[in-house]
């Protein structure tokens, strides 16, 4: 009798802790070294967003690794469903490797963010501290300083959208590229839409979407390319579905909308006027007076109150603000 | 006592604790008493509710309770401290503060739709004193405001400080932007 008493505490006590046992069990630390989180494991991909993130001139590299077997579930056009165990890694590169991102959905279904900073001779990258670095010594970077973003740094963009993942998207892995993209690297040798579905790495994804593949619908290529530029730069955070839906204003491309993505974005922005009175801003977007436009003075800011991206950036991007400002110019004016 | 009543004790205890430790600490009442509770003890109108002169000396003017810095009180150039110790100046409302960081003025924290956080979501707003960054993800929320502190409040206690501010009178109010440092503008406008 008193045994099974005290066997019966003993479980109920278990099953009182099982919850935080099972998720230290589940989810381990994460790894100390870049090279124990999977990064050279067999299966990983290479891949390039076709509106990259503007990030000082860094030369950035991009992987994805899913499990074996696994795969991405498209029937949310805007928004995949990617299985757990998925890895994405980001370098980034000012002269040397400076920093690898690491995304990773663990076995609880959570995502987790870290960064692993390289050491100067290039043999080893080890994890940042959680808080990041505010500044650190970079030869060949802007300013000759580079930070390394906290981890709540990282929640800030990336869970501002309906998924975590930014840069691989139906939009940003079409095949149908955009040429005056800025900053855009070359795809030829890495995953596309087509390719993934031929791998079988990617279902579900909309017949319509293989056969015409996404393209932004605007006036003028120049149109494309800064909305684009948008879509990839502000759109995680700018979009109609997060946290910042309140604010009304959408930057973000939506290849599953029946009605044309560029058109919410031109809806939402041009001849709106802005909350921010600063810097002598009206519209959003004035056409024909990027001067006046709140969303190209903010993105030509770098002061810390005003600047777009509020993080992520100590340098203004002159080939993107050149494209935006010919973009507003060409915008009719009502 | 037997082993087995002293084990029963321990057995006890322990469940206690861990039933304690899933309760939100010391969150008595509902969401909207505590939440009126913690606004008043954490000294939010102080700086969010303008001051006024009476006979008594400077007190928050209710009728703009929790309002933020009035639009109406345009500020002029922020003074220049002479060296020495002293770091900040504060308006007569004690609703905008210039010191290094430029000048800051404290928000319209009542329903307002157009002005205030009427159209706030509680995510907005607890990610807002979690991050110390505007709704989350934006600028940087400014001196004198204590994020530092205010960052440790439970879930629980944000929702029900949220709670509170969305049941008190809507004022229309247009607080200005923060103001860049001095130093800023004179670069940006050589």
């Amino acid at each position: 009798m008193f045994r099974a008493v005290r066997h019966w505490i003993l479980f109920a006590l278990v099953g009182a802790c099982a919850p935080a046992m099972a998720r230290a069990a589940d989810v381990p630390a994460l790894p100390q070294h870049l090279r124990d989180t999977g990064l050279y494991a067999e299966g990983v991909l290479a891949f390039s967003p076709q509106y990259p993130l503007w990030s000082d001139g860094a030369v950035k590299h991009r992987w994805i690794y899913l499990p074996p077997g696994a795969s991405i579930d498209a029937t949310q056009p805007d928004a995949w469903d990617f299985p757990r165990g998925t890895k994405l890694w980001k370098e980034f590169r000012h002269g040397r490797a400076l920093e690898t991102r690491f995304i990773e959905r663990t076995a609880d279904g959570e995502w987790r963010f870290a960064s692993y900073v390289w050491t100067a001779d290039g043999a080893d990258a080890v994890l940042a501290p959680a808080a990041g670095i505010r500044e650190m010594p970079a030869p060949e970077a802007p300013g000759a300083r580079y930070a390394i973003p906290a981890q709540d740094d990282c929640r800030a963009c990336h869970e501002g959208a309906p998924v975590p993942v930014l840069g691989f998207s139906a939009l940003q892995l079409s095949p149908d590229r955009d040429p005056l993209a800025p900053h855009a690297e070359s795809s030829a040798a890495e995953a596309n839409l087509r390719s993934l579905v031929d791998r079988g790495v990617l279902r579900n994804l909309s017949p319509e979407l293989l056969a015409n593949p996404p393209r932004i619908k605007a006036a003028t290529p120049e149109g494309r390319a800064a909305l684009g530029y948008l879509h990839g730069n502000c759109g995680h955070c700018h979009n109609d579905e997060g946290p910042l839906a309140v604010l009304g204003m959408t930057l973000a491309q939506r290849v599953g909308s029946q009605e044309p993505a560029a058109d919410a974005v031109l809806r939402s922005v041009v001849d709106v006027q802005s909350q921010f009175r600063g810097a002598g801003g009206g519209a959003r977007v004035a056409p024909g007076h990027p001067a006046s436009s709140v969303v190209a003075l903010r993105m030509r800011s770098r002061e810390p109150t005003q600047q777009m991206p509020p993080l992520g950036s100590t340098v203004v991007d002159a080939e993107a603000m050149a494209l935006i400002a010919r973009w507003i110019e060409s915008l009719p004016n009502p | 006592m037997s082993s087995l009543k002293m084990l029963l004790r321990i057995a006890l205890v322990v469940a206690a604790s861990f039933a304690r430790s899933a309760e939100p600490p010391a969150s008595a009442g509902e969401p909207l008493a505590r939440g009126t509770y913690l606004v008043t003890v954490a000294g939010c109108n102080d700086c969010h509710t303008p001051m006024k002169m009476t006979p008594e000396g400077p007190k928050p003017d209710m009728d703009r309770m929790l309002s933020g810095h009035p639009e109406t009180l345009v500020m002029t150039a922020a003074p220049t401290l002479p060296p020495g110790p002293w770091l900040m100046t504060a308006a007569v409302t004690n609703t905008a503060f210039a010191g290094p960081w430029g000048v800051s003025f404290t928000a319209n924290l009542t329903p307002d739709r157009e002005t205030g956080l009427g159209k706030w979501t509680v995510r907005n707003f607890s990610e807002t004193i979690r991050t110390g960054r505007h709704l989350g993800r934006g600028r940087e929320i400014l001196p004198p405001m204590p994020i530092p502190m205010y960052k440790n409040f439970t879930d629980a206690d944000l929702a029900a400080i949220f709670t509170y501010l969305q049941s008190i009178p809507a004022v229309k109010n247009r607080v200005p932007d923060p103001r860049p440092p001095a130093a800023a503008l004179a670069s940006a406008g050589s």
